[in-house]
């Protein structure tokens, strides 16, 4: 095994703009970390251009980005758009309240993965894997 | 390992020209160790400039990312390149880790800093290996200062600051009385203290019990250098231009008195250390993996025979 093998998936979580429930997505950096993975946690307020500049800095395998606010068709594809800009080909998954209807649109926009209410940690974990996985990591 | 050498050359230029994912690329290189991070070292070290070196420690909670924020930030503002090494510690059960440095330092962000989270990774000193090699990256693109925060709560983390220009231990009011400052550890280390939430009750009292202990140090001929003991309110911005002057002052007498070159010195010897240990463990482990059987007698016996086939005596 290399030591890129070895090493630890790194995961940048985050919640874009005015949305202040950050619940799930500190229950997802705990199940991250004790599924053995670096979470480097932005938390709330962030912008496109913080979590863009956190994922380049800090070398991310995986973006998580949590939406409780309804954004997700407006806000999900500006982030993918925005990482592509920078050249950065850094798989996004999304948690958060998503209709199963906007799962397909979420999809073709680039978004890797949607994870909802009542995932389980295993599923969590799984999603995050597969998503660095696609992108040759993990 | 031609084809490494080469991807790092590229990459070396490429993050010299200022491309941050570049950067961000040869960091993770190195953290990973191995054959790899040793071709990033041999790019990286002709480049090193000599960044100032800058070590943040004290307990979890007593400020230091909010206090690193605002020097970053107001360094970046004044035209400077500061980068930050953010460390926090890896969970010894699973090997993952939060790292929630980035919460407290928006500020820097936003000024332009470049900032990197690292984990402890736990296992055998791999911070004392990891950290000099990421200083050397930045300090090859052009950061200066370079400010590495971590936990003060373990030998490798201590060694780690006391191997910057400047170790700066960060401790609250209420942290401990004049009997806490004089037992042997962090405090040992510091070149400058900052008392930090000085706006809370206690903070003059915390200065005070730190002032008796540098009082003690010159009784004992410790003291080389006494440390300065700053009051600061991080989350309001108080005190981090006087805190920021204090260690410029600091690494002057430093330069002046001609002791940086002897802590660089240092610096240097503690590195070189650090991966001779990590050799040494490397070829105990394949020596013990190659055994079908350890030999009977007395462990110490044991050990000492095949230290010696090890060492070849």
């Amino acid at each position: 095994m290399s030591a890129a093998d070895r090493s630890p998936l790194r995961v940048v979580l985050a919640k874009l703009g005015l949305d202040g429930h950050d619940r799930g997505l500190k229950v997802v950096a705990r199940i991250l970390r004790d599924a053995g993975m670096e979470v480097v946690y932005l938390g709330l307020r962030q912008t496109t251009d913080t979590v863009v500049a956190a994922v380049e800095q800090e070398d991310a395998d995986v973006v998580g980005i949590s939406m409780h606010n309804a954004g997700h068709l407006v806000l999900a594809p500006r982030i993918v758009g925005a990482l592509a800009d920078a050249g950065l080909e850094v798989p996004v998954v999304i948690g958060g309240i998503v209709p199963d209807d906007d799962r397909l649109v979420l999809a073709d926009a680039g978004v890797v993965g949607v994870l909802g209410p009542g995932a389980s940690a295993e599923e969590v974990a799984t999603c995050v894997r597969d998503a660095a996985a696609s992108r040759g990591r993990g | 390992m031609d084809g490494d050498e080469t991807v790092v050359a590229d990459l070396v230029t490429t993050a010299c020209s200022g491309d941050r994912r570049a950067v961000a690329r040869l960091l993770t290189l190195v953290e990973r160790g191995g054959e790899p991070a040793d071709a990033v070292a041999e790019a990286t070290h002709p480049l090193a400039a000599g960044a100032q070196v800058v070590g943040i420690t004290g307990a979890p909670g007593s400020g230091k990312s909010t206090l690193t924020d605002g020097l970053a930030a107001s360094l970046a503002e004044a035209g400077r390149r500061p980068a930050v090494l953010a460390v926090d510690p890896s969970s010894p059960l699973t090997g993952g880790a939060i790292l929630g440095d980035r919460v407290r330092m928006e500020a820097a962000a936003t000024a332009g800093a470049f900032i990197r989270s690292m984990a402890t990774r736990g296992h055998a000193g791999g911070l004392a290996l990891a950290v000099p090699g990421m200083v050397r990256v930045l300090d090859a693109c052009g950061f200066d200062p370079v400010l590495v925060e971590t936990v003060g709560v373990g030998q490798v983390e201590v060694d780690v600051v006391s191997v910057a220009d400047t170790a700066v231990v960060v401790v609250t009011a209420g942290w401990g009385d004049a009997v806490q400052a004089n037992k042997a550890g962090l405090l040992e280390v510091a070149d400058l203290f900052v008392v930090n939430k000085a706006d809370r009750p206690g903070a003059h009292e915390a200065r005070r019990d730190l002032e008796l202990m540098l009082d003690l140090s010159e009784v004992t001929g410790q003291a080389v250098d006494r440390p300065a003991v700053m009051l600061t309110t991080a989350t309001e911005g108080t005190g981090i231009d006087d805190l920021w002057s204090a260690i410029q002052a600091h690494h002057g007498r430093l330069v002046t008195e001609g002791r940086l070159v002897g802590r660089r010195t240092r610096r240097h010897r503690a590195e070189v250390r650090s991966r001779l240990e990590h050799l040494l463990t490397e070829a105990v482990e394949d020596r013990i993996a190659d055994l079908p059987a350890l030999p009977d007698g007395v462990p110490g016996t044991v050990a000492r025979r095949l230290a010696a086939e090890l060492l070849g005596e």
